[in-house]
């Protein structure tokens, strides 16, 4: 697995599971924080399965410098399959007028925060990681995983495409509608939480 | 010529440069006379640079401990 361009000839099964782990530790904890943005509290199990079945594939990664990609890649997929066995009910969202929703207009016609001269900012500052987190984790996964692989990952809308194995236009306009959908289950859970009651 | 509408729903990609070059110039030409959707603009870079800085950077060390143990036992 060290060696690019095919040369494996010297290496042993040994050194190719040692390469192996070398790469999963070094990649461990980008991958728990990736699983963790996925699928919350089922990251472990994700990682879990996904360091199993990259081992069973390693062979099948010629190029090291792949390797981080190869990993979160079938990360992904696992994310995928652990959520879709603990069958969890989806939070129900309402896609209706999702396209003409606005966060920035609803903050300034709601105006929650009255005696704020940076209104739209104290709304976001009153988010906390954990918000945040359950934020996303209302989305539906189909939405979710772009926009976390996008915005919090930092991967590119067709390196998202190449992992989730679905065209570069699938990916944006899912992209598009988890962006519209976060921000109005922003609102949503800033008012249920009690977010907007708070004046800076 | 488009309206506020449209330039919502454009707005990410427009931000992402994923917006195509026709609608690229509608959505110019509407932010020249639109201070609303200026500020709708400004707010989106706000969330996009929110959300990148969100992300959770806690690793629960029982976890990262349990899993480096697998990663050991991988092909011994």
């Amino acid at each position: 697995m060290s060696i690019a361009g095919g040369e494996k000839a010297t290496e042993t099964p040994a050194d190719a599971a040692e390469a192996f782990r070398a790469l999963a530790r070094a990649q461990l904890p980008r991958l728990v924080l990736m699983a963790r943005r996925l699928v919350g509290s089922d990251a472990e199990d994700a990682v879990q399965e996904c360091l199993l079945k990259a081992f069973q594939r390693h062979a099948q990664l010629k190029d090291p410098d792949a390797g981080p990609a190869w990993l979160a890649s079938i990360l992904v997929n696992c994310c995928h399959d652990v959520g879709r066995r603990r069958a969890r009910r989806p939070v129900e969202v309402d896609l209706e007028g999702l396209e003409r929703f606005s966060l920035f207009r609803k903050i300034a016609y709601e105006d929650p925060f009255p005696y704020s001269d940076s209104l739209h900012l104290d709304f976001l500052e009153a988010f906390g990681p954990e918000d945040v987190r359950e934020v996303v984790a209302r989305l539906p996964e189909l939405y979710r995983v772009p926009l976390v692989l996008v915005h919090m990952e930092g991967y590119l809308a067709k390196e998202v495409a190449r992992m989730l194995d679905v065209p570069l236009g699938t990916v944006l306009s899912r992209l598009h509608r988890g962006r519209k959908l976060f921000e109005k289950q922003m609102w949503e859970y800033a008012d249920e939480a009690g977010l907007l009651r708070g004046a800076p | 010529m488009i309206g506020c509408a449209e330039a919502v729903r454009l707005l990410w990609e427009y931000l992402d440069r994923t917006v195509e070059q026709g609608d690229r110039a509608l959505m110019e030409e509407h932010l020249t006379r639109c201070r609303t959707c200026c500020g709708e603009l400004e707010f989106a870079k706000e969330l996009r640079s929110f959300l990148a800085r969100s992300a959770e950077r806690t690793l629960p060390p029982d976890v990262l401990r349990r899993l480096n143990e697998s990663i050991e036992e991988l092909g011994t």
